[in-house]
């Protein structure tokens, strides 16, 4: 059950206060990722407030999968702001004897897989709707993937099967922000795109939006044709929201100095 | 050994609707066609795609299901290794990953086909546990006891034809050696079909050298049962290891630490197959020959040193 009064003004004014807090954060590390964490900030958001069934009952609420693990933060932020991560555990991110760091760890609440190796997420997805579809389970599994996680060829088998399988709950939101750790997937990679096609082949429901615009990506999913999973490719910038670090291949794994923080703040607080 | 777990699969899973098998394209016989036969929906074909098999499998214990993964050893272990690792046993999922064929079994297959590691590699990997039973009877034991075990399996079986070994064995406990023959002079600790070796082994030298000889099934190679085997090489003078499977990181490695660790004073040897890929064809005999597992070579290798033993 989708939420109908999802509100995407509402949504851009929380997607600032997390930027802010991720920025918070890098303060107390020495790296993090925090361009791609805010390259699927919106995509993860929508998911959460948006368009998962969560009512606290696991049985039967929707599943969310953070394949693309680096990009941990944003599921933190929101977990946080959901109260099912406390404070005090994103304060001490990355600290010896706390639980929260890099990636997210299944068994942490709300961490429902374990991800940081690329390309495991989907796998993981097609056995878990399958088994709701067996168990007759009304539910959706809802993923986040990187671009540069497309490459990992266990994604291709699952994009495969999942289709075959009758797997129709799955909605794989693709953080398309055409960066990967050591550049531009364009360029080191030039037949790697077009991607709709590709996945449109394979048997899935395919679209192109967006990725930073809440509505696109509400709407999309919510208008989905449930006969087949759907992949929703989320065109994004890597560091959206900060300049400095939009397109900026060090950004991948690096934490502001302190005069970089104020800067960032400071520009994220007047978007 | 395959239509042996095949059917004892085929007995739990019938009628125990968490059970799936996950196949790869290669599938079993016996109880498993008529596993896929009578439950289709629960016998999943994901095709030639063995990333996929371990991470569809993990993801189906992730909703509470218990999926049996199932291929040639190869193929279910080492093909999709990062899906074992940290689909399968980073999550501590309770995945059973069979892997028949194992060793040099499929002989004229090559080395592509040839498990010569896996334990090693498998008993290095957090929260897993290796099984290698030694004959069908064990391996319908074995299966049984996987349902048990609450995170991932790896279930290491030979191929088809062993022969029957533990008609008079001791009674089976999980996780604890077992004697399927009982002796004084010399002990072989030995897991997976090369227990037939060891056994013609020990028979030659009790005939031929009147040495009082036990033979014993390491079934459970991770949780190794180290008080059962510290028992062992404190009791025999002489303790011979018998592995199809590299020097490096099996049970004969294990058995040393342990018998340096209790300050053993037994001899102790143990044969396995070379840290080689060899490019012999044939028989499984002949490569397991190949690699100098032969009853008539260790025969006279063990006659020999239990012989300096005693001097």
């Amino acid at each position: 059950m989708t939420n109908p009064h999802f509100d995407a003004a509402a949504a851009r004014e929380r997607c600032r206060k997390f930027r802010r807090r991720i920025l918070d954060i890098s303060q107390t590390v020495g790296a993090l990722h925090i361009a791609p964490a805010f390259s699927c900030l919106e995509l993860v958001d929508t998911v959460y407030f948006g368009l998962m069934n969560r009512t606290g009952n696991p049985d039967t609420d929707d599943t969310f999968i953070l394949s693309k693990g680096h990009g941990s933060l944003a599921q933190f932020v929101v977990l946080e702001e959901l109260g099912i991560i406390p404070r005090e555990q994103l304060e001490n991110y990355c600290k010896p004897g706390w639980p929260l760091a890099t990636h997210p760890d299944y068994g942490i609440p709300g961490i429902e897989a374990s991800t940081g190796s690329l390309g495991h997420g989907l796998g993981l997805a097609v056995g878990m709707a399958y088994a709701d579809r067996m168990d007759g389970k009304d539910r959706d599994v809802y993923l986040v993937l990187s671009d540069g996680e497309l490459m990992e060829g266990s994604v291709w088998e699952a994009l495969m099967v999942a289709p075959s399988f009758g797997t129709t709950r799955i909605v794989a939101l693709v953080d398309l922000n055409d960066f990967q750790s050591l550049g531009q997937t364009s360029k080191i990679l030039p037949n790697f795109y077009p991607m709709l096609d590709k996945i449109r082949a394979f048997g899935w429901e395919a679209v192109e939006i967006n990725g930073h615009d809440h509505q696109a990506i509400y709407d999309a999913v919510t208008r989905r044709n449930k006969a087949r999973p759907m992949v929703l490719l989320g065109k994004t910038t890597k560091g959206k929201g900060v300049t400095y670090m939009e397109n900026v291949p060090v950004w991948h794994y690096r934490s502001p100095d302190p005069e970089e923080y104020k800067q960032a703040v400071k520009q994220v607080e007047e978007s | 050994m395959r239509n042996a777990f095949a059917n004892a699969f085929y007995e739990l899973a019938k009628n125990d609707r968490r059970i799936y098998l996950v196949v790869a394209d290669i599938t079993a016989a016996a109880g498993v066609a008529s596993f896929q036969k009578e439950s289709p929906e629960r016998f999943l074909n994901v095709g030639v795609a063995e990333q996929m098999m371990i991470g569809m499998s993990a993801g189906l214990a992730l909703r509470g299901c218990i999926p049996f993964a199932y291929t040639i050893a190869t193929f279910t272990i080492y093909r999709p290794f990062e899906q074992v690792r940290v689909d399968c046993a980073y999550q501590n999922l309770p995945v059973k990953l069979v892997g028949v064929g194992a060793g040099v079994n499929y002989s004229t297959l090559g080395g592509t086909h040839h498990a010569q590691e896996d334990v090693a590699i498998m008993s290095a990997v957090p929260n897993m546990t290796v099984l290698a039973p030694c004959d069908p009877a064990e391996t319908t034991l074995v299966t049984r006891e996987c349902m048990g075990v609450p995170g991932p399996v790896y279930l290491r079986l030979g191929k088809a034809g062993e022969p029957d070994l533990t008609s008079a064995a001791d009674p089976f406990r999980f996780g604890k050696i077992r004697f399927i023959r009982r002796g004084t002079d010399i002990c072989f600790l030995t897991y997976g079909p090369i227990t037939k070796m060891a056994l013609d082994v020990a028979v030659r030298l009790e005939r031929e050298d009147k040495k009082s000889c036990g033979v014993v099934s390491v079934h459970s190679l991770k949780p190794l049962d180290e008080e059962g085997i510290r028992d062992v090489l404190s009791r025999f003078p002489v303790v011979v290891v018998m592995e199809e499977h590299a020097p490096t990181g099996g049970l004969g490695p294990r058995v040393k630490e342990l018998a340096w660790d209790a300050g053993a004073r037994c001899r102790l040897k143990s044969f396995s197959l070379k840290d080689e890929f060899i490019h012999v064809y044939g028989s499984h005999a002949d490569l397991l020959k190949a690699h100098g597992l032969e009853a008539g070579i260790i025969y006279a290798d063990v006659r020999a040193f239990a012989a300096a033993a005693t001097h």
